[in-house]
């Protein structure tokens, strides 16, 4: 029994359809983690991005030696570290907080490079026709370059989005009850974990698929020549 | 024990990561030719294996695809009275190759559909058959095209390798793990964990680069 839900042993389909539920639990806790790590990342990686682009080389610099390093390290051992490194220096998060501080904390590296690329792609002459017409920097920024890099940063994070949450069983080590590490669980006791781990499989491509879809949705509503922050 | 011990069983664990980076690299590698040049293919049967590998180890997580490889595979093998047992190194090769070559699938296949109409007109008009044109003419000049993709791969995949201490191999992370159940030295263990897996990373980045450079020699004159 997990959760308050009992396993029949019967026959494996029988079996499939009484953890279902159960897994079910756990994809609610995958799709948490997935949301929590997503919104970190993106305000994270908007953080890089605009040290990243400071005028001074003095914070520019080991901003981008930062980014460089979280993107090159595993998500595995940036979880171990916050896990057992912070609560040395007296920060004692919950499993599931800390999980998700290290999706967002990995993403955001990457996100990072999306904000980056998103703003560059907003051509000179933009910023020139902003400028003959005297609006100011501040001005330019806010109604000229960020509406129309917005539809070529959405679907980029959103492709991001679903690879946090292929990333989430990687937080099952620190015993956050994510999907995977429920159908281990059921495993361990049931001594069966062909048909926990292949459901969870069969839930994972679901769900991809979906949220891949969504992507694609987002990105065939949004007006390609731009949002206004209004 | 002294923090400066650490580095011996740490290099035996890098060591692992090293091998396990390549062969699964080389595997991903493959795969990836096989079933990003197969989704292309006009033969149904070839195009719907390659679509399927593609999705379906594009669409779940590593970790589960190593966990059913490693768990759930035997127990499989045991039903249909076959022995599927896998060691730890197999299982974890096999699932980073898989995983892996489903993503350079889509870098292949990109690359392939890069290169322009003209030269399958040309290779045609000079009397080439397709599997000439294939091996001769599109994938010489779309290989250039696939090595930044396949660098970002490559550095993922010494990443991902980390998750195979969760199958108990002696990789890097699992010698980390060892020595921080023994000491308790979380601090100073995983610093030098993250730092070795950056360097590794850097050399990784820099011998992908040699090796862009080097395949950009076939890209077409005047491109």
């Amino acid at each position: 029994m997990l959760f308050g839900f009992e396993w029949d042993l019967s026959s494996p389909l029988a079996f499939a359809l009484s953890i279902l539920p159960i897994l079910l639990t756990g994809l609610l806790v995958t799709l948490q983690a997935t949301v929590v790590g997503f919104a970190l990342a993106l305000v994270l990686g908007l953080v890089w991005a605009v040290l990243k682009a400071a005028p001074s080389r003095i914070i520019s610099w080991p901003v981008s030696v930062v980014i460089e390093f979280i993107r090159d390290t595993p998500l595995l051992v940036q979880l171990f570290f916050l896990y057992y490194v912070l609560p040395e220096y007296g920060i004692v998060l919950p499993a599931f907080m800390t999980g998700a501080l290290a999706l967002g904390i990995q993403y955001s590296a990457y996100t990072a490079e999306v904000y980056r690329a998103g703003l560059q792609a907003i051509g000179a002459d933009q910023r020139e026709a902003a400028r003959a017409l005297n609006l100011s920097s501040a001005r330019t920024f806010t109604h000229i370059i960020v509406p129309q890099a917005i539809p070529r940063i959405v679907p980029a994070m959103g492709n991001y989005l679903v690879s946090i949450m292929k990333d989430v069983p990687v937080l099952s080590v620190v015993t956050v009850l994510e999907m995977l590490n429920v159908a281990k669980i059921v495993g361990d006791r049931t001594f069966d974990y062909l048909i926990p781990l292949s459901l969870v499989g069969a839930l994972y491509l679901i769900t991809t698929l979906v949220a891949s879809a969504g992507v694609r949705l987002v990105d065939t509503w949004l007006p390609k020549e731009g949002i206004p922050l209004k | 024990m002294h923090w400066t011990e650490y580095f011996g069983p740490l290099a035996e664990g890098a060591w692992v990561t090293v091998q396990l980076t390549v062969y699964s690299t080389i595997l991903g590698a493959i795969l990836a030719f096989a079933s990003g040049i197969g989704k292309l293919s006009s033969n149904w049967a070839i195009k719907a294996v390659s679509v399927a590998y593609i999705e379906v180890f594009r669409g779940t997580s590593l970790l589960v695809q190593l966990f059913w490889l490693y768990f759930a595979l035997p127990l499989a093998g045991m039903a249909l009275g076959i022995d599927l047992r896998l060691p730890p190194v197999m299982a974890g090769v096999l699932a980073l190759g898989l995983n892996i070559g489903a993503y350079g699938a889509e870098v292949v296949r990109g690359a392939i559909q890069s290169v322009h109409k003209d030269q399958h007109e040309a290779a045609r008009a000079l009397n080439f058959t397709s599997r000439q044109t294939l091996w001769t003419i599109t994938i010489p000049q779309a290989i250039p095209e696939m090595m930044p993709s396949f660098g970002n791969l490559a550095v993922q995949n010494l990443k991902d390798t980390a998750l195979v201490s969760l199958i108990s191999l002696g990789d890097l992370t699992f010698r980390a793990e060892q020595i921080r159940n023994f000491t308790q030295d979380s601090t100073t263990i995983y610093s030098m964990l993250l730092v070795a897996y950056f360097g590794m990373a850097l050399v990784l980045t820099a011998l992908m680069r040699g090796l862009e450079a080097y395949v950009s020699r076939w890209r077409m004159a005047g491109s």
